[in-house]
């Protein structure tokens, strides 16, 4: 399946990819590898959206890509509030769009 | 509007004229040369440090524009990786009756494959005419800065500075 | 609670060369930074830089970073990573936290070099998925290997907004227009030039009206600048993109600065409010150094060499570096300083960075 992923690139090379995982975003199972991080994974298909704001419901995703901003925060394991900017995929997480603030499960 | 190289990215013909790195008329017709367009004062030299018959110099202070040396230069274009602004290129107008040769750096990809034609672009990433690819040379000294040399139509000399780039091929296909 | 002779806080060129500086000497150094891994903004740095053989010109960024953390675990400089300096408290105290665990860190010397983050535009649309900035975009492509969208739209004409935008082509991706409010490219023209020739279109006085799209960036508007900066009315275009990036400048990390009390001066083209210093890189504060960004927006290069001057300040005040030595040594540096400020594009930061190099004393 054709991906997001720069497989070849002229200064980097071709593109290592770490062990295969599986991660269930928003409730289907997708594939993704070891060492990248949540929002990576998830533009490699395409998807941009990872949270509605509380109030007016706006989507929101990674506007800064370093850990700063929050704005590409997810509910992972349950846990909502996460940046996926800077937190590595694993084996079998479960990664849910956030709506508002989140409530831990 | 002023067509200068700070206002539209494109290097202007009078600035190239007044280009310290621009080769003379009667030097392009000698055979192949570098052709530095480099024109701003910024703080950089390894082109000077670069070219194995010091034909290029800056000197201090670091911001000096780079002054070709016909006489000395061979055209070997060791030079044209060597900068990191790739504003680096060798001309051979001496190349056939017909067509002269542009070297250039080209870090994108896929690369084109010797022998093929491509489609030739001005300064202003304009198609002006279709160029033959003769060689690729791409040594690791390069850093992943593989310089392709194209043949094209002599009167093009002047204008090419590069092919067009992959995603835009596939547009225009 | 620990106790350290020297803390660097910030990983990027500035401290890292801050750090290896300081260890050459046989400084006892621990390295800060909240990321799972250092340095800073160099592992996105993939072009070729430039300066002289001195500044490493003519080496990829990404190559500089690899060579100067050989040098850090040459030098046995500790690294703690994950950590977040999150207070600087009396007397050289640093608050560190890492997954959850707190700890207070105490340090004779320390050394901010926090760097800086990117400034943002409002428009209409600025919060859609899609809308990122320049620095995000490289992160991206040349960090994590994905393309955030295929058709971009950069916003800001400064060297980061051009380099970022030929980065963009490399990974494969289209640039519609880079606009440029200004009625002149801000970055070098070889960086433009290259830019030109791939086709992609340079817009001075021109700016993003707004992006639209249903849940994430479909397009935009663009319109053109009079001569006061303002639209001209009837000269907006549609254009179809899906990411739009913001390249309008950075602006330092001051927080530990601030808390530390440091003495800061406002120079909007140095970025904001930035903390002041002397010669030696020393703040207003006895003993807290700051390095990079962080004094002032510039360039990697820049930080490289202010690291490297507070590393030799700091060895010296703490004895390790004898003082003729020393002074040989930070001269080099600051010739290499006035070198990288040289030419029209340094011309204002030497102005404004000058007063802060004059001696031991800071000058208001």
């Amino acid at each position: 399946m054709k991906t997001f992923r720069v497989e070849n690139h002229p200064i980097l090379g071709k593109l290592k990819k770490g062990k295969k995982v599986k991660i269930v975003v928003d409730g289907k199972e997708m594939d993704a590898y070891e060492g990248e991080m949540i929002a990576s994974a998830l533009l490699a298909y395409g998807k941009r959206i990872f949270r509605y704001t509380k109030r007016y419901k706006k989507p929101r995703g990674v506007f800064c890509a370093i850990g700063r901003c929050t704005d590409c925060v997810m509910i992972v394991n349950g846990v909502p509030n996460i940046r996926t900017c800077v937190t590595p995929v694993e084996e079998g997480m479960k990664i849910e769009t956030q709506k508002g603030l989140g409530r831990w499960r | 509007m002023s067509k200068e190289l700070k206002f539209s990215g494109v290097i202007s013909e009078e600035e190239l004229k007044k280009c310290p790195g621009y080769p003379s008329e009667e030097r392009f017709k000698k055979g192949p040369v570098a052709v530095i367009e480099c024109i701003q004062e910024i703080p950089c030299n390894p082109c000077e440090a670069a070219c194995p018959f010091g034909a290029i110099e800056i000197g201090e202070p670091i911001t000096n524009s780079p002054v070709l040396d016909e006489k000395k230069c061979k055209g070997c274009g060791v030079c044209i990786s060597s900068c990191p602004g790739l504003a680096i290129f060798t001309v051979d107008i001496s190349y056939s009756k017909t067509e002269a040769v542009i070297s250039f750096p080209f870090e994108y990809l896929p690369l084109p494959k010797i022998g093929e034609k491509a489609k030739a672009v001005n300064r202003e990433g304009k198609i002006v005419t279709i160029g033959r690819i003769l060689k690729i040379k791409k040594p690791p000294k390069n850093d992943h800065t593989p310089i392709i040399s194209l043949a094209v139509p002599k009167k093009w000399a002047a204008e090419v500075r590069s092919i067009i780039i992959p995603q835009n091929e596939k547009e225009r296909k | 609670m620990k106790t350290v002779e020297v803390a660097v806080i910030g990983a990027g060129p500035a401290g890292i060369a801050a750090s290896i500086e300081a260890a050459k000497q046989g400084v006892e150094v621990v390295l800060i930074d909240e990321n799972n891994k250092p340095g800073g903004q160099l592992f996105k740095q993939i072009h070729k830089f430039f300066g002289s053989k001195l500044h490493m010109a003519g080496i990829r960024g990404i190559n500089i970073a690899t060579k100067l953390l050989e040098e850090c675990e040459k030098f046995k400089v500790k690294t703690l990573l994950n950590t977040v300096a999150f207070g600087l408290f009396e007397k050289n105290k640093i608050g560190l936290v890492n997954e959850d665990r707190k700890s207070i860190l105490q340090a004779k010397k320390i050394i901010l070099a926090t760097g800086a983050s990117e400034n943002v535009l409002n428009f209409p649309g600025w919060t859609l998925p899609g809308v990122m900035g320049a620095g995000a975009l490289q992160t991206m492509m040349n960090v994590n290997r994905v393309l955030p969208g295929k058709r971009i739209l950069m916003i800001g004409s400064g060297n980061v907004g051009l380099i970022v935008s030929y980065q963009a082509l490399q990974a494969g991706a289209e640039v519609l227009a880079i606009v440029e409010a200004a009625s002149q490219i801000g970055g070098y023209g070889v960086h433009a030039a290259k830019i030109r020739r791939a086709g992609v279109p340079i817009l001075t006085s021109h700016t993003v009206q707004e992006v639209f799209g249903n849940d994430c960036v479909e397009g935009a508007i663009i319109t053109k600048l009079d001569k006061k900066w303002k639209p001209i009315l009837g000269s907006e275009k549609k254009i179809k993109v899906d990411v739009v990036c913001l390249s309008v400048g950075l602006t330092p990390l001051t927080e530990l600065a601030w808390m530390a009390k440091c003495e800061f001066i406002f120079i909007p083209a140095l970025g904001g409010n930035i903390p002041m210093h002397n010669w030696n890189m020393e703040s207003s504060k006895k003993d807290l150094y700051i390095a990079g960004d962080l004094t002032g927006i510039e360039e990697a290069s820049t930080a490289l060499e202010e690291g490297r001057l507070a590393g030799l300040a700091v060895a010296e005040s703490l004895g390790y570096l004898k003082s003729k030595e020393a002074s040989k040594r930070k001269a080099e540096v600051r010739e290499r300083l006035i070198a990288l400020r040289g030419g029209p594009f340094g011309e204002l930061r030497r102005k404004l960075k000058e007063p802060f190099m004059q001696g031991d004393e800071i000058k208001k």
